[in-house]
């Protein structure tokens, strides 16, 4: 059964027709997303990210691109190929794997000795959001619904990967020009002891009219270090929103940052579930806002058990006038004793035109533990600008020696060299 | 000519006068001393020399080796040889000293078109200088002035000056806060740039001070005025007597 939403558009109304050609699980989904409809402004949860342009965009039928895709892939698999390694250039020794629209292009079904295996599962084979929000995010239940199959990353009891798996997720048009929706997903399952590193890039084929709703579920089991990255350097016509869920088991490690460059409007939601005790999470991000783009991030750390520390820091400098949001929710459940959070909000604002909406959101029903928050927003400091200033740097180096230094701490924690450098080497090009 | 040449200088801050008719003449080769009571306007002269926009400048000039310094920007005067240590050098956290150091000495260098400094050639000055002035080299990995104490901050000040080597340079309250063998590391920095072609202002509190930087001049600063000026003994006088008989000169003056 299918009620009405508010939203009816196009799109919606041909996503209505899919949903007796789809499988079971994945029609339940679609019909979630059709109750719960594109979120809107009156939604709390989407105050300041208005998402009507994207809702209102009258996508390609999602079922029949994914056949041009897989023709589209196996033409150009080479041009795929290079464009990812264009894009990260990619240690000599690192594993990648590329999907384009969220089908496999390469690097899938590999088993490195290691005990690591990438496979590309069809949605038929993969269940979908064992732990993502499909029941109230409405975009992650759009994914789960129209998602072409899962990249499941699988790492095997006390197996350790030193090199990152890097994965490179490319949308395109195929050669249409029809707006398209894209609905990419991982899962990654880190078995006990193990160890992983994954980094997640997106990036365009072209310029037209795109939405990636993408969604990564990562399963840290027990004492496992899984340390996630995700890089967006979309193109400036694509809207990005993406959920990433994490389920942390005692003991384990988990981290997850999130560098955002491209793209018009980006929506990240992160949200890290602390299942086991002594469990340690940390959650960081750094957002690089121009023109008119748009840069939400919203976390969501949920401490429902004791012993377990989360950090997270957030940044963004914004200029011109672009906007940032930012929304951080930390639950401290009643038995979650001798919790240890920490919440730092960071936000430079180099135009005058530039905003920021932030909101820390702390629900502590525990009694013993240590949760701190805190949220800053502001220019550069004008004694700074001028104590350079007055060693002969010129306003501009200034400006952008402090602004790069406001980044840095967060460029400074990215633990995989390479992206270390290209961030280093971004920021410096941008602030140029 | 003179290297520094104020005359009748009136600055405001927030609409109010803080400077009101400043006349001074520093020639290359002289170190003058300034002192006066707190508040009495000595930070605002040495900012406004070194182009701080919170201060507005509202009658006067000031003309720096043959240029009209007030149209300069901050940096332009700094490359032009002016430098202020400041009473409150504000920390920079991020900004690595090294790095800013060096950016600085090789903005210098371009304004006067010369080439950068290599990294070795840069360290090796560096090196030559903390030295001098028995300044412990790991200050140079730590953010600008971040989480330094009053003394370290206060050094900084100085090993920059040694490094930037300027023509004008103009210490604010340097000395405050010092013990008696900072205070000689000051002074030593201090003397090691005295030359004929460079010459000093020191404001301060405390005569101590000038018993290591001997002053050609020293001047009273009150109330936004110069209302004396003298020889060092000017200097060992205040010490003894203290201001209150120049408030009273002040009062009979305007009467
Ligand atoms: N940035 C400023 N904003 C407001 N008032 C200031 C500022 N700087 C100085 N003043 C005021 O100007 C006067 C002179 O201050 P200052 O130049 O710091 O004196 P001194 O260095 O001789 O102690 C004081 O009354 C002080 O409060
Ligand atoms: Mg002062």
């Amino acid at each position: 059964m299918t009620e009405l939403t508010t939203n009816s558009t196009a799109f919606v109304d041909r996503l209505r027709t899919l949903e007796t050609k789809l499988p079971a699980l994945q029609a339940n989904a679609l019909s979630r997303f059709l109750y719960l409809g594109f979120p809107e402004i009156s939604n709390e949860e989407w105050r300041f990210t208005d998402v009507s342009k994207l809702a209102g965009a009258d996508y390609a039928n999602p079922l029949t691109t994914i056949e041009a895709d897989l023709s589209y892939i196996e033409a150009n698999r080479y041009e795929l190929i290079l464009a990812a390694e264009a894009a990260i250039q990619p240690a000599a020794d690192a594993t990648s794997v590329i999907l384009f629209n969220g089908l496999p292009v390469a690097g899938e079904d590999q088993d490195p000795a290691l005990g690591v295996s990438i496979r590309y599962l069809s949605s038929a084979d993969s269940a979908a959001g064992e732990i993502a929000d499909t029941e109230s995010n409405p975009f992650t239940a759009l994914n789960a619904a129209l998602f072409p199959g899962t990249l499941q990353i699988t790492a095997t009891a006390g197996a350790a990967l030193e090199q990152p798996i890097e994965v490179v997720l490319i949308s395109g048009h195929a050669g249409s020009s029809a707006p398209r929706i894209t609905s990419p997903r991982i899962v990654i399952q880190a078995g006990e002891n193990s160890q992983l590193t994954i980094v997640e890039t997106y990036i365009s084929l072209g310029s037209g009219t795109s939405l990636t709703n993408t969604v990564t579920e990562a399963l840290v089991s027990r004492s496992a270090i899984v340390d996630h990255y995700r890089v967006n350097d979309e193109a400036k016509s694509s809207w990005h929103v993406s959920a990433l869920a994490a389920a942390l088991d005692a003991s384990s490690v988990f981290s997850s940052h999130s560098i955002n460059l491209g793209a018009a409007i980006i929506r990240n939601e992160a949200t890290a579930l602390l299942r086991g005790e002594h469990a340690e999470c940390t959650l960081n991000g750094l957002s690089l806002g121009d023109g008119d783009r748009l840069i939400d991030n919203h976390t969501s750390i949920d401490h429902a058990s004791a012993n377990c520390n989360s950090h997270e820091v957030y940044k963004a400098i914004l200029n011109d006038r672009s906007r940032g949001v930012f929304n951080g929710k930390i639950f401290v459940r009643l038995d979650a004793q001798k919790t240890d959070a920490k919440q730092t909000n960071k936000t430079l604002l180099l135009s005058p035109e530039a905003r920021v909406d932030t909101k820390p959101q702390l629900e502590i029903l525990a009694d013993d533990v240590k949760c701190t928050h805190g949220a800053t927003i502001g220019q550069l400091d004008p004694s700074q600008v001028f104590y350079l200033r007055s060693r002969g740097l010129s306003e501009g180096e200034a400006r952008r020696l402090l602004t790069y230094a406001f980044a840095g701490d967060i460029v400074l924690r990215l633990k995989v060299e390479r992206l270390q450098t290209a961030l280093d080497e971004r920021l410096r090009v941008w602030l140029a | 000519m003179a290297l520094l040449e104020i005359k009748g200088l009136h600055a405001a801050v927030d609409g109010r006068e803080i400077l009101k008719g400043i006349d001074l003449t520093v020639n290359a080769g002289e170190t003058h001393a300034i002192m006066g009571l707190n508040g009495s306007g000595k930070s605002t002269l040495a900012n406004v020399l070194a182009g701080r926009d919170a201060y507005e400048v509202t009658g006067g000039s000031v003309i720096y080796d043959g240029k009209d310094l007030l149209e300069l920007e901050p940096e332009e005067r700094a490359c032009e040889g002016l430098f202020l240590a400041f009473q409150y050098p504000v920390e920079i956290p991020g900004v690595n000293n090294t790095y800013f150091l060096k950016a600085a000495l090789n903005a210098k260098r371009k304004y006067h078109g010369q080439p950068e400094l290599t990294a070795v050639e840069f360290l090796g000055l560096v090196k030559e200088k903390l030295k001098i002035l028995h300044i412990d080299q790991s200050l140079l990995n730590r953010p600008v002035n971040e989480g330094f104490s009053g003394g370290e901050k206060k050094r900084n000040e100085i090993f920059q000056m040694a490094v930037l080597n300027p023509k004008l340079a103009i210490l604010d309250e340097t000395d405050s806060g010092l013990d008696i063998d900072a205070i000689r590391a000051v002074a030593d920095g201090v003397n090691a740039l005295r030359s004929p072609e460079r010459a000093t202002i020191v404001v301060t509190h405390y005569q101590r001070l000038l018993n290591y930087i001997v002053p050609d001049f020293v001047h009273v600063l009150l109330h936004g005025e110069i209302v004396a000026s003298g020889g060092k003994e000017l200097a060992l006088k205040l010490e003894k007597e203290g201001y209150a008989w120049l408030e009273q000169d002040l009062a009979g003056a305007a009467r």
